[in-house]
């Protein structure tokens, strides 16, 4: 006699995957914190070498009362956008050109595997020296930084592309800027936006060191300032702000993802 | 000589009785002559002469290595030819082994992809209906099985209304029941649409069971031309049907099971090798 057809209960995973994503990606940090606030509460970790979490709340809340965080997360914000606004401009027109032409290849390829090994912190000096110590320097600095990341994930992405797809796009009458747009493009967006999540990241990084320079205000300007005047806590309030402009970042790319690759299996869902 | 006059009444002559029942055209939408393709030192198509006449199911046989796909891209577009003349319809259009759909776009998106038409979505929805996959309309291509997917780039190339349909070995990677429905459905949709088609093959049952003209190619040129006159549909069972198929496998280079059918007068016309120089021009 056969056994009895062995029966499958889905209903836990499919509870467990009713938990608010955002809820999820959070748990890990939020576990660390709470790690930390006991740490600090039952005196492992002194006061002096790093205040305790509810203390950098209070912090936190001063400067957010203030208005103090928002005003600088915008300038900042605005000097990162603009950057990435050039830097996936250049990005994307210098992966088309060495992904699209052989002779595109050898002409711009080498030159971007070179520049894109040149240290950004060497390179503040420079930009100082050529482009002074206005807004220009620090957008730039942040566009350099931020380039070879789209660049290099959309040029292997383009280089990725089945041929046999191409061929077929030609062979059903694509024009080359149909093909770009319909067949090449979309092709290497999966890979691009492995770049795109690579960049947003440097871009915020790289405040740290743009906002150096000159600057009044702006995250990069408050965390150097905190840390002349020895204040940890606002340091760890800075930091804290820039994981959730991480957490932001990795949202936002998400969203991006799921709605441009939906086509893709692991996100089809039927 | 680099071009023929289609319009001389010498070709029409190719209807040597064998072809008496279908009238014969002014001009044929296939027509090659002396088409070479070299690679290097590599001759891959050695001054070969084809013609496919208007509405004609013609099925390309070789083993591999002869050619077969080299011909196909250069009848499609995609390799320019070495020399000789080729002339082809505009509207051609292609199935492949692979679907070679495009995966970020929805099944109706692929059909009509690089289409400048009015109402494109009617237009896939009637193509896709025709391919029964209406239902399917709105579909990733990573969702669709192999054959809905050899359906939807079916139903992209007729929805070109092309006057030539390439198929490029396009049911080898399905499986057996999967491809007798196809092989159901590319006959009916042939019959409505009328395209000149040329199916390149290594099943010598597919070639037999649908072309209307089995060509047998090797190194490079056409060695055998074999009509099939036999009725559709066909049955494997039938005698005619076996005979035609040992006297390929045969020119395959494979030994058949009974020769002596082979040797047996066979009821279908065959000019072997086929060559334009027996017909006066």
């Amino acid at each position: 006699m056969p056994a009895a057809t062995p029966t499958y209960d889905i209903a836990p995973a499919a509870w467990r995957f009713r938990l608010s994503p955002l809820l999820k990606r959070a748990a890990g940090p939020l576990v660390l914190l709470a790690l930390w606030e006991i740490a600090s509460r039952t005196g492992v970790l002194p006061e002096r070498i790093l205040a305790a979490p509810s203390q950098i709340f209070v912090t936190l809340g001063e400067l957010i009362v203030s208005g103090e965080i928002v005003s600088n997360v915008l300038v900042s914000l605005q000097r990162v956008l603009t950057g990435l606004a050039v830097s996936l401009s250049l990005g994307t027109a210098l992966a088309l050109v060495a992904g699209l032409t052989r002779q595109g290849e050898v002409a711009v390829d080498s030159t971007m595997q070179m520049a894109r090994t040149l240290p950004f912190l060497g390179l503040v000096p420079l930009f100082i020296l050529w482009f002074g110590i206005g807004e220009f320097t620090k957008i730039a600095l942040i566009a350099f930084a931020t380039t070879f990341p789209m660049y290099l994930t959309l040029y292997s992405g383009i280089r990725g592309i089945d041929s046999k797809l191409v061929e077929a796009a030609r062979l059903f009458g694509l024009s080359y800027p149909q093909l770009i747009v319909h067949v090449i493009l979309p092709g290497a967006l999966p890979s691009f936006l492995v770049g795109l999540r690579y960049s947003l990241g440097v871009s915020w990084l790289s405040l740290v060191a743009v906002e150096q320079i000159n600057a009044t205000a702006g995250l990069g300007y408050l965390i150097n300032n905190a840390r002349d005047f020895m204040r940890t806590d606002v340091i760890v309030v800075c930091l804290l702000v820039y994981s959730l402009l991480g957490l932001a970042t990795d949202l936002l790319v998400r969203g991006i993802e799921h709605y441009a690759l939906a086509w893709r299996p692991t996100f089809i869902k039927d | 000589m680099s071009t023929i006059e289609l319009e001389l009444p010498g070709l029409k002559a190719r209807n040597d009785g064998s072809h008496a029942d279908i009238p014969a055209l002014p001009r044929a939408p296939v027509h090659a002559r002396q088409l070479s393709k070299r690679f290097g030192a590599n001759t891959i198509l050695d001054q070969l002469n084809l013609d496919i006449r208007a509405g004609e199911f013609v099925a390309l046989l070789g083993r591999s290595g002869s050619g077969k796909t080299t011909l196909l891209r250069a009848l499609a577009g995609l390799d320019r030819i070495t020399s000789g003349t080729l002339d082809v319809p505009q509207a051609r259009a292609a199935v492949f082994q692979e679907p070679r759909l495009m995966p970020w776009k929805r099944a109706w998106r692929n059909v009509t992809l690089g289409l400048k038409i009015d109402q494109p979505r009617e237009r896939a929805r009637k193509a896709l209906a025709e391919v029964g996959l209406e239902h399917r309309e709105n579909a990733w291509p990573a969702t669709l099985s192999g054959g809905e997917a050899q359906r939807v780039a079916l139903a992209r190339a007729l929805v070109r209304e092309p006057q030539l349909l390439l198929l490029d070995e396009p049911f080898a990677a399905l499986d057996a029941l999967t491809r007798i429905r196809m092989h159901q459905l590319i006959l009916s949709l042939w019959r409505q649409h009328r395209p000149s088609v040329l199916l390149v093959t290594h099943d010598v049952d597919e070639a037999v069971l649908l072309a209307d003209r089995v060509l047998v190619l090797e190194q490079g040129r056409i060695v055998s031309d074999i009509a099939i006159t036999q009725p559709r549909p066909r049955s494997a069972e039938r005698r005619e049907f076996q005979q035609v198929r040992a006297q390929l496998l045969q020119l395959l280079g494979v030994e058949s099971d009974a020769p002596a059918e082979v040797v047996a007068p066979a009821p279908v016309p065959v000019h072997t090798p086929f060559n334009f120089s027996n017909f006066s021009i």
